[in-house]
């Protein structure tokens, strides 16, 4: 049997996200949310989901023991981020008064601004919530069978602002543009939620639990 | 091209039952939960509410189940309001799959409750529910106060400072309904929804009085709501979610195909 394992550190949809990918696995294929390091380390894939502020998060994974089996997973198998899961993965947060996060990859997290001005200088809410286009800058096995620009759901009011140009996958714009999506060998990661995103988000899980983790 | 105004059909639940009254009396009976959350997801729905209207704590586990279930089928965003009363309340809806909770008459007597769910479970997911009436007479400056108990009750907060108040304390967005006009499909009160609107710096979704396409395009373009939410027009199939879509398109508005 080939495991997904969803990281259940007490935050976040877990729910959502364990049924989505339920909805669209084979029979050979086993969806199992988990708070336990074992289980996260000999799972085929992992799924690292969240939602919530920077600061509890982070102090969630510690409090799990989960911080090591979460680095470990995103440098060995098909690793997939979702919301707070793909921001924790870069440096740091500026939520909460500035949060050191994983640090896997450059990058910081930023509030997006009050006021955010639109290009007609009219203001644009926070959270940036509801569906926004996503633009796919580079080709990638996640993006199989989705339309470029198709509309996942967003909710959250930090953005991801990375220097490594060869970490983007996904382009949003919301007042600025921003990096939605980043992806790196084995990793993938959005701040979107596919598993809210209809037709678009089931297809990008699809093709997240068939994937080898190879790009 | 940027983020979509959206479309938000409101299924009002009593006893695991879609009903729809007309200012919360004469309720009809309009049919299974997961049944309705199905059709409108694939008539594009961009997220579905559901209210718990009775909310006593009998209730509570055929809620839970039922929000199960459409979380098992359906993949929109889902809200569930109706007796939110604590944290414990909060956390057993998201954990049946419910993304977002709408919390109203407890924010009221302890807006305390609305920063602690926020700061546990982030304000993406706290959505309070406002019932407004227009107290103003017709040759003063319009003014709004806060309802309660569908309506009956005043509450004497003012419905401008109140919405303040909650975007500060860490509400994710606001549902705006206007007790004038729920149920009587006049329109929604844009005067309201465009000062609560340009009041906070959260999403406002506007809800009450929809009879007409007109009516949810003016929601946005007159009242500058970020969501337009409707019930009896979907539940009787007087309009699809389709319908509602072109026609904003055809006024403007940027809406998810």
């Amino acid at each position: 049997m080939h495991t997904i394992a969803v990281i259940d550190y007490g935050m976040g949809n877990l729910h959502s996200v364990t049924k989505a990918l339920e909805h669209v696995v084979d029979q050979n294929q086993q969806v199992i949310l988990t708070s336990s390091p074992e289980i996260v380390s000999e799972a085929d894939k992992v799924v690292f989901p969240g939602q919530g502020a920077a600061r509890d998060c982070m102090l969630a994974i510690d409090e799990h023991g989960l911080r090591e089996t979460v680095q470990d997973a995103a440098n060995n198998k098909p690793f997939l981020g979702i919301c707070m899961g793909m921001q924790v993965l870069v440096h740091a947060s500026e939520e909460n008064g500035g949060t050191d996060c994983l640090a896997l990859y450059p990058g910081e997290v930023r509030y997006f601004g009050d006021p955010l001005l639109d290009e007609n200088n009219e203001r644009l809410k926070v959270p940036h919530m509801g569906w926004n286009q996503v633009r796919q800058t580079r080709e990638h096995p996640l993006w199989h069978k989705i339309a470029d620009n198709s509309r996942f759901y967003f909710v959250h009011s930090y953005y991801l602002e990375t220097e490594a140009a060869d970490l983007e996958i996904g382009h949003c714009n919301y007042g600025k543009s921003f990096t939605c999506a980043i992806a790196k060998d084995n990793v993938f990661a959005m701040q979107c939620h596919p598993e809210k995103s209809a037709d678009a988000g089931l297809q990008l899980l699809t093709n997240f639990a068939q994937w080898d983790g190879e790009v | 091209m940027g983020l979509a105004k959206r479309i938000i059909p409101c299924l009002d639940v009593d006893n695991g039952r879609v009903v729809k009254g007309v200012k919360f009396v004469e309720i009809r009976d309009a049919g299974d939960p997961v049944e309705n959350a199905r059709r409108y997801n694939l008539e594009g729905a961009d997220e579905l509410t559901f209210l718990d209207i009775t909310a006593s704590s009998d209730n509570r586990d055929t809620m839970v189940h039922m929000v199960e279930a459409v979380a098992s089928e359906v993949f929109i965003p889902l809200t569930v309001g109706g007796g939110i009363r604590e944290v414990a309340d909060v956390r057993k809806m998201l954990n049946a799959g419910a993304d977002k909770v709408g919390i109203n008459t407890a924010a009221i007597f302890n807006p305390d409750f609305v920063k602690q769910a926020a700061d546990r479970f982030g304000s993406q997911c706290i959505v309070v529910a406002v019932d407004a009436k227009k107290v103003s007479l017709p040759d003063e400056q319009n003014r709004w106060e806060i309802f309660t108990h569908g309506g009956r009750k005043g509450t004497g907060i003012d419905a401008l400072e109140w919405v303040c108040k909650m975007d500060e304390y860490g509400a994710g967005e606001i549902l705006l309904t206007s007790m004038d006009r729920d149920g009587t499909k006049q329109g929604f009160d844009n005067e309201l929804t465009r000062q609560v609107s340009e009041s906070v710096k959260i999403p406002v979704i506007a809800s009450g009085g929809v009879g007409t396409l007109q009516h949810m395009a003016d929601g946005v373009l007159k009242g500058k709501a970020d969501a337009v939410l409707a019930a009896s027009i979907f539940h009787f199939g007087e309009y699809r979610i389709s319908e509602v879509k072109s026609y904003m398109k055809s006024q403007g508005i940027e809406v998810r195909d």
